[in-house]
Order: C-alpha cells, then sequence, then structure tokens
C-alpha cells in the first residue's frame, strides 16, 4: 500500500511538471501580455520598462528557471494582471465555485438518479420514453445555449430569479458563501441547474442502464419470489447495487464542474475559478494560468486517488495491484 | 402547505430580483478594473472606475474638454513654468483638507507604484518641479515649453498626504521625493484602506469579479451625487449583460452589442449613443521594398506608391460599411479625431467612394492586374473589426487587389503585428488627450525613442515634413497657433495617404427608463453622468 502511495506520488510529481512546462511554454507562444495590458500612449521606453517590471525581457528559459526556483518554494509567481499572489488569487475564488458545483452534483443525483430508475424500471413506457429523450437533449445542448435560455425564460420573461452575480453571501469561517442566504440561493439556482443538465443526463442514463441490468438478475427475482414488496426491492435492493457506477463517474465529473465551470459562470458572471481562467487566458495573465492549471492537475490526481481507495473499499473484490500501479 | 412554500419562496426571490429601488443604481458593466488603485493600470476601465474617488486638477468632460476641477484655474507664467490655483474648502474623504501639498505627494508616488503593467508615468514625467507657493497655489515646471501640461494633469487622480502619513514638507525630486515615509500599496485601495480621495462618491466594498459598490460622499465640493449607493458589476459577456438589463437586475449597460439594440429599444429600455475619439484605421507598409503580405509584385512593395494607396483608400465604401456592418451606429471618418476635437480641420470629409478611378490609379502606378494582399485583423478587439476587415477585403479585390483576411484573436494580434508581419493591418486608436497630437504622434510620426514618437507606427510611414510640424506644435504653449499646426499636420498625412481612416466608433449605452447618460467620447462609464430623468 505504502508503496502505491509512494509511486502514485512520483507520477503526480512528473505529471505537474509537465503540465507547468507545457502550459509557460503555450503561453509564451500566444503573445506578449504587454500588448494587452499597456496603454496605447506609453511610449517605446515606457513599454520598455513595464516589460522589465513584469520580467518579461528575460528570455524564455530564463523565466522558467526563476518560475521553477520560487514554484519549488511554494511561489507561483504573481498576477501580471492584479499584482496578486496567483494561487492566493484563485484560492480566493475557490469557495464560490465550489459551492456551485456541489450544489450541481446534488441536483444531478437527486433528479437524475429517481428518473434513470423510473426509466429503467418501465423503459418502454411514455414516461421512461420522454425521460430519455430529455436526457438527449441534455446531452447535445450546447451549455452556452442552455444557460442563455434559462436566463431568458427565467429571468428575462418570467423575472423569478435573478439573471447573474453572486448575490447575498455570509461570512463562515472567514469564507463568503452563498448557499445559505436566500437571495444567494436564488442566485446559485440557475447556474447550478445549467451545470447540472449535462451531469443528470449522464446519471439518468447510468442508472437506466444499472436498473434495466439488475432487474433481470437472480437476486431480484429472488427477492420477489420470496414476496418483498416492489417499493422495497426497488428502492433498497436494486438502488444500491446501480450505485457504485453512477458514484465513481459523479466523482470524477466533480472535479471538470470544479474546474472547468469556465462557460456557466461566463454566462452566468458567477465569480468562480472558471472565469478567473478565461479572463486570465485572455489578458496572457501566465502566472495565473500555470497556476491554475497545475492546481487542477493536483486536484484531479487527489480524485483519481480518492476514487481508486474507494472503490477498493467499497468492492472488497477489488485489489489495489502492486504491479501494475 | 408545501405548495404555499414553494409559492412565498418564489414570491420572494422576485421581490429579491426587482430593480433596485431610488437612490440606487446598478450598473453593468463589460470590463473590470484590475485594481482600485488610480495610479496602478493606465487602461480605460481604471481610468473610469478611479473617477468617482480621485479626481484631478482639470477635469475632462464628454467631449474631452478640460474643465476646472480641484484647481479653479491655470496658466503659463512663462514658457515652462505654469501655475495653478486650487480649490479652497475641499475636503477628502477622511475629512482632512485638499491643499498644494497633495498634489506634490501623488507626483511623487505615481513612479514607486509596484508592478505596474501600465504606469502613469506617461503623463508626469514632462514635470521637472514643483513648487507649493501657497497651500492653495501650485507652480509646476517643466524642461522645455509642454503645452500638453494641463491634458496630462487630468489624467491621474490626486491623494491626500495628510491621510498617508505626511508631516511636513515635501521636497520634489525626480528621483524620489524627501519628507515621505512611505507610500500607500496597491492592496490598500482595493481594500478600502488607503482609497481616500475628493471625488463624488467615496469607497464602499470591492470584491474582485464580483461587484464594486460606492456610496456618496455627502461633503463633496460640487454637485452632490445623484445615488445613495452605486454598484458596478462585471459581466463580461455580451448575451448575459444585455439579459441583466431586460431581466431589471442592473439599471444600465455600458457596449450592448449593436445587432442588440433594436430589440432592447422595443422592449422599453433607452439607447445613448455618442461619437468616440476611437478612429478605425488602415495601416500600410512603407518601410521597404521587402514586405510580407503581398504577392505577385515581383518582389515589390506597391504599397510605398502613394497612388496605390490612394487607390486602396477610394475603393473602400465607408458610407457602406458605416451601414451594412456597424448598422449606421459609427460614422466615416476623413480624419484621425472626429470634427470638433483640437487639431481637426473644419469640414475634413471621409474620402468619396471611387471604385473606377482607384482601377485607373493601380493601372497609371504599374499593377493594372493588381496584386495579392493579406490584411491582417483583430476579431475580438474593435466593433465588428473582422466584419469589418472582411468588408475592406471585398471592395479591395473588387479593383483588382485579391485581399484575404487574416483574422485572430487580439493578443495574438498586437504580437505579429509588433512583428511587422503585416503588409496592411486595421486597428483603432483612441485618444486619451482628446486633441491630434495623439493619434499623429503614436501612429504616423517617425518612430523615434527619444521623442517618444511613432509607438505604434507599425506601417513605419515616415515624413520629415509632418514630424517636423509635431515638434513644433508641441513647443507651441500658445493654443491658436497650435491648434493651426496639428491641423496642416492632419492635412499633410491625409493628403500623403500615410494612413486611411474607416470611421469613427459610437459608443451605445443602454439604460431603463427613468434615468439619463450623456454619452462621452472617452468611452468611459461613469455613475457621475447618470442622472434620474426630469
Amino acid at each position: 500500500m505504502l508503496v502505491y502511495l509512494l509511486r502514485r506520488l512520483g507520477q503526480s510529481v512528473f505529471v505537474i511538471a509537465a503540465m507547468a512546462v507545457l502550459v509557460f511554454v503555450g503561453v509564451y507562444a500566444i503573445g506578449n501580455p504587454i500588448d494587452i495590458l499597456i496603454n496605447p500612449e506609453a511610449d517605446q521606453n515606457e513599454r520598455a520598462a513595464a516589460i522589465a517590471r513584469l520580467g518579461l525581457d528575460k528570455p524564455l528559459w530564463e523565466q522558467f528557471l526563476v518560475f521553477v526556483s520560487n514554484a519549488v518554494q511554494g511561489d507561483l509567481g504573481r498576477s501580471f494582471v492584479y499584482s496578486t499572489d496567483a494561487l492566493g488569487l484563485i484560492l480566493s475564488k475557490l469557495p464560490a465555485t465550489l459551492e456551485l458545483a456541489f450544489l450541481a452534483l446534488v441536483i444531478a443525483i437527486f433528479l437524475g438518479v429517481p428518473l434513470g430508475m423510473l426509466a429503467g424500471l418501465k423503459p418502454d413506457s411514455i414516461v421512461g420514453k420522454t425521460i430519455m429523450g430529455g436526457s438527449i437533449l441534455g446531452f447535445s445542448l450546447p451549455n452556452f445555449w442552455q444557460g442563455m435560455m434559462l436566463i431568458l425564460l427565467f429571468a428575462v420573461i418570467f423575472k423569478v430569479l435573478p439573471s447573474g452575480g453572486r448575490g447575498e453571501t455570509v461570512e463562515v469561517l472567514g469564507v463568503a458563501v452563498s448557499f445559505l442566504t436566500l437571495d444567494g440561493l436564488s442566485h446559485m439556482l440557475l447556474p447550478a441547474v445549467n451545470l447540472a443538465l449535462f451531469k443528470t443526463s449522464l446519471v439518468i442514463r447510468l442508472a437506466r442502464a444499472g436498473t434495466r441490468e439488475a432487474v433481470l438478475q437472480d437476486y431480484v427475482k429472488f427477492a420477489r419470489a420470496k414476496g418483498l414488496k416492489p417499493r422495497r426491492i426497488v428502492l433498497v435492493h436494486i438502488a444500491k447495487n446501480i450505485m457504485i457506477p453512477v458514484v465513481t463517474v459523479l466523482g470524477l465529473e466533480l472535479g471538470s464542474m470544479i474546474a472547468f465551470a469556465v462557460v456557466t459562470e461566463s454566462v452566468f458572471a458567477w465569480p468562480g475559478m472558471g472565469k478567473l481562467l478565461i479572463d486570465s487566458i485572455q489578458h496572457l495573465d501566465r502566472p495565473v494560468v500555470v497556476a491554475y492549471l497545475m492546481l487542477t492537475v493536483f486536484m484531479f490526481i487527489l480524485i483519481n486517488l480518492a476514487v481508486d481507495l474507494l472503490y477498493c473499499a467499497l468492492d472488497p473484490r477489488v485489489r489495489i495491484s502492486e504491479v501494475s500501479a | 402547505m408545501r405548495k404555499s412554500t414553494l409559492l412565498c419562496a418564489v414570491s420572494l426571490a422576485a421581490v429579491l430580483a426587482s430593480p433596485a429601488v431610488a437612490q440606487e443604481l446598478t450598473i453593468g458593466i463589460s470590463a473590470e478594473p484590475s485594481a482600485l488603485d488610480p495610479h496602478y493600470h493606465n487602461l480605460g476601465p481604471n481610468n473610469a472606475m478611479r473617477r468617482h474617488m480621485f479626481e484631478s486638477l482639470l477635469l475632462t468632460d464628454e467631449n474631452q474638454r478640460l474643465s476646472p476641477g480641484l484647481a479653479t484655474s491655470y496658466k503659463p507664467l512663462d514658457d515652462t513654468t505654469w501655475e495653478f490655483k486650487l480649490r479652497e474648502g475641499v475636503t477628502f474623504h477622511d475629512g482632512s483638507p485638499f491643499t498644494a501639498k497633495d498634489v506634490v505627494f501623488t507626483v511623487c508616488r505615481i513612479p514607486t507604484v509596484e508592478n505596474s503593467p501600465s504606469s502613469f508615468t506617461v503623463y508626469t514625467k514632462g514635470i521637472a518641479g514643483m513648487e507649493v507657493k501657497d497651500p492653495h497655489t501650485l507652480l509646476i515646471k517643466t524642461d522645455t515649453p509642454f503645452p500638453l501640461l494641463p491634458n496630462e494633469v487630468a489624467a491621474w487622480g490626486i491623494l491626500s498626504a495628510t491621510a498617508n502619513g505626511v508631516t511636513g514638507d515635501i521636497g520634489f525630486s525626480r528621483d524620489g521625493c524627501t519628507g515621505i515615509d512611505s507610500y500607500p500599496k496597491t492592496e490598500d485601495f482595493n481594500s478600502g484602506k488607503a482609497a481616500i480621495g475628493t471625488g463624488m462618491y467615496k469607497f464602499k466594498e470591492f470584491t474582485r469579479g464580483e461587484e464594486i459598490v460606492f456610496e456618496r460622499n455627502d461633503d463633496y465640493w460640487g454637485d452632490k451625487g445623484a445615488w445613495e449607493t452605486v454598484t458596478f458589476r462585471p459581466i463580461t459577456s455580451d448575451g448575459p449583460r444585455v439579459a441583466a438589463l431586460l431581466s431589471g437586475d442592473v439599471d444600465m449597460i455600458d457596449n450592448p452589442p449593436l445587432q442588440d439594440l433594436e430589440r432592447i429599444k422595443s422592449e422599453g429600455f433607452q439607447v445613448a449613443q455618442g461619437l468616440s475619439n476611437r478612429v478605425i484605421y488602415l495601416h500600410m507598409d512603407q518601410h521597404g521594398e521587402e514586405t510580407p503580405g503581398i504577392t505577385g509584385t515581383d518582389g515589390k512593395n506597391p504599397l510605398l506608391d502613394k497612388r496605390v494607396r490612394k487607390a486602396i483608400s477610394i475603393a473602400i465604401n465607408r458610407e457602406a460599411i458605416v451601414e451594412r456592418i456597424m448598422n449606421g451606429v459609427a460614422v466615416p471618418a476623413g480624419e484621425l479625431l472626429p470634427q470638433g476635437f483640437f487639431g481637426t480641420t473644419p469640414g475634413a470629409e471621409a474620402e468619396k467612394y471611387d471604385p473606377e478611378g482607384a482601377k485607373k490609379l493601380l493601372a497609371e502606378a504599374g499593377y493594372p492586374d493588381g496584386f495579392g494582399l493579406t490584411l491582417g485583423s483583430p476579431n475580438d478587439r474593435y466593433i465588428n473589426d473582422a466584419q469589418v476587415s472582411q468588408a475592406v477585403a471585398q471592395m479591395l479585390t473588387r479593383i483588382g487587389i485579391e485581399t484575404e483576411v487574416d483574422a485572430v484573436t487580439a493578443s495574438t494580434f498586437f504580437k505579429r503585428r509588433n512583428a511587422h508581419e503585416f503588409s496592411m493591418y486595421l486597428a483603432g486608436w483612441g485618444a486619451a488627450t482628446g486633441e491630434m497630437s495623439s493619434p499623429l504622434r503614436a501612429l504616423v510620426a517617425t518612430p523615434d525613442k527619444v521623442k517618444g514618437y511613432g509607438g505604434t507606427n507599425r506601417g513605419r510611414y515616415s515624413n520629415p515634413e509632418m514630424d517636423a510640424l509635431i515638434d513644433q506644435a508641441l513647443a507651441t504653449v500658445d493654443d491658436d497657433k497650435r491648434e493651426a499646426l496639428l491641423q496642416q499636420a492632419s492635412q499633410v498625412v491625409i493628403e500623403d495617404y500615410g494612413i486611411l481612416p474607416l470611421h469613427f466608433e459610437v459608443t451605445p449605452w443602454a439604460f431603463r427608463k427613468g434615468i439619463t447618460y450623456v454619452p462621452r467620447a472617452d468611452q468611459y462609464t461613469l455613475a457621475l453622468g447618470v442622472k434620474p430623468a426630469g
């Protein structure tokens, strides 16, 4: 087990380092941040001075060395745009993104699992077909368009929910959160639904497939023969068994919801990390982009590790093989 | 029971989402300032935002004309000395009085801002000395005659020396002032600690990416602000910003997309439009025979020939571009600044469309069959920029210049343009000072590091006659004489087809009924100018 963990750790360090090099060079190749940041009125001298202030006058390899030597000490650089610590900037946006992702996760589970099971139990009924048809829509309609439609419907036409922003927040342990106020929740609802739609469709499909497979199995037949009520069979015996794939997939999807809620956050002007990432890419704010993607890689590695370990705990037949890890 | 709770929640949400009550103003802005420090980042969004809290010696009105601000009057005493009479009875947000010392403190602080991506020193480097004659009289000395000083002092906001711990006198020196222990840091402005100015509004709250909130300064020296609180919400995507207005979440938005203006009006909202100081132009590589984007000329650069440049200019139907691509929300340009700005020639009109004449000129120049050209263009920087480039390309192709458009995102475009990778490119220029020397110096003067000329002259146009006129204008303190020189310089470059102005952008704002906004030529969105109607 320890060997396994150590090896995973070693791989992780390598992945993070590779990521840093790729992103660093990639952003460098796109353009010069000074062209975006500086006032066009600035003359050649001021331009040169600004380039020097941001450390962009040095050759790429030297800039990279400076970055690496600072990164090893835990300093991922300062934002070119905001002049604040890049990692701190990203982490300050983390709570907003986290609460949105978790609300979306809750919606995906509590909407997706029952609907999927219903469709799995009655695959040929109108209800089952409608659910499956709906899930195809959830899959195939572009996220951006869904978001705009939600805004148009609930904010512009019916005027029941706000069109964007974060609403009222309260401080919990020094972190501002929206989900504890009614106003905050009303602001969260549309973006969370937007973020959840795709995941819900995914869960519906997983739950339906699992249910269809489970109803045919011997233990379900046996339970029915034993005279158990259909409700108990569905809610206890089937539900429990289809949850393993759902949990696994959602765990991974949670990572992507946290790291890449870019579209939803832009559409709803939600001040999370995704919006920061897209703004930083536009400004060629390299320290923020690099720090963001390194953090993302780190997060995915952690989630993967957690899923592996959980899986092993959930299903006793799974063993972590030290050779193939 | 359950149903009624749901209804209750929905109606409560509706109340919370309804438009802000009177005395509160919420504005959705397309670009967020990078900091609230007035001297951190010399760029549009920051410069607009700081005007709410920090004021300058002179203010600029909606047409960028100078008006008295913290200085009530100014005059040149001799060629290199200016006297500013400061306003009496003005207090900062912390109650300390405004005096000449605060101006000196501000000029001392500007070069010390750390990690500034675009420094305000461009507007203070002309200041050679400062002398406090009495608390409300300030003398500013320059090295050489410097007529733009009044425009430049209008570009930076004034901090309080007292609030930043200065007790004694300040000794001004370009290399570092004496009598100042420490300068406020950029973070201190973002947190509100150092956000102490004299402006109409005071700092209340700033959460990056979410909102900037100001409250009314009840001790303001001029007309009091019309709103008790003003909230700016950055909504960078166009669609959601319009939706926020239509749903009543915000009272006003800037930069609504042109194609949505009809819809916004039809839903009962108002649109205000104003001519901006931004010209969209075509620049042509006039450096030498070697040029990257031209084919079919046996290695020659046809753009060196004035007849070819003229042919290109008259081949472009500017009226059609304005009507069809800009939905009428633009004005064809005949100079680098719209009529009425300082240094423009009265009656200067946009070039007449004449495709037949263009073909003749091309034939005269030795290109009867035209040539191939690549037009560089950004696709997300100016209003409908890539579409305008496409239209220009089609018009040029019609007279035989087979034109291809290479439209890329702004960050890549500027990098390639600055590396001279385009033989012809489309770009825009907003004259921050609102007078003709700004576009002339930056876009068409011969690049010169020492003089600070030609910083954005990536076509490398060079005309010694015009350079001399600019030199002369920039050393003439007399306004009338300087204006005549600038008009002359502008006509020289226009008649030489050194640069081809296409149109001036018209900036739209959209807002709910019941408020008014006077459009600004500098494209700033200021709550200062938003008033309840009637």
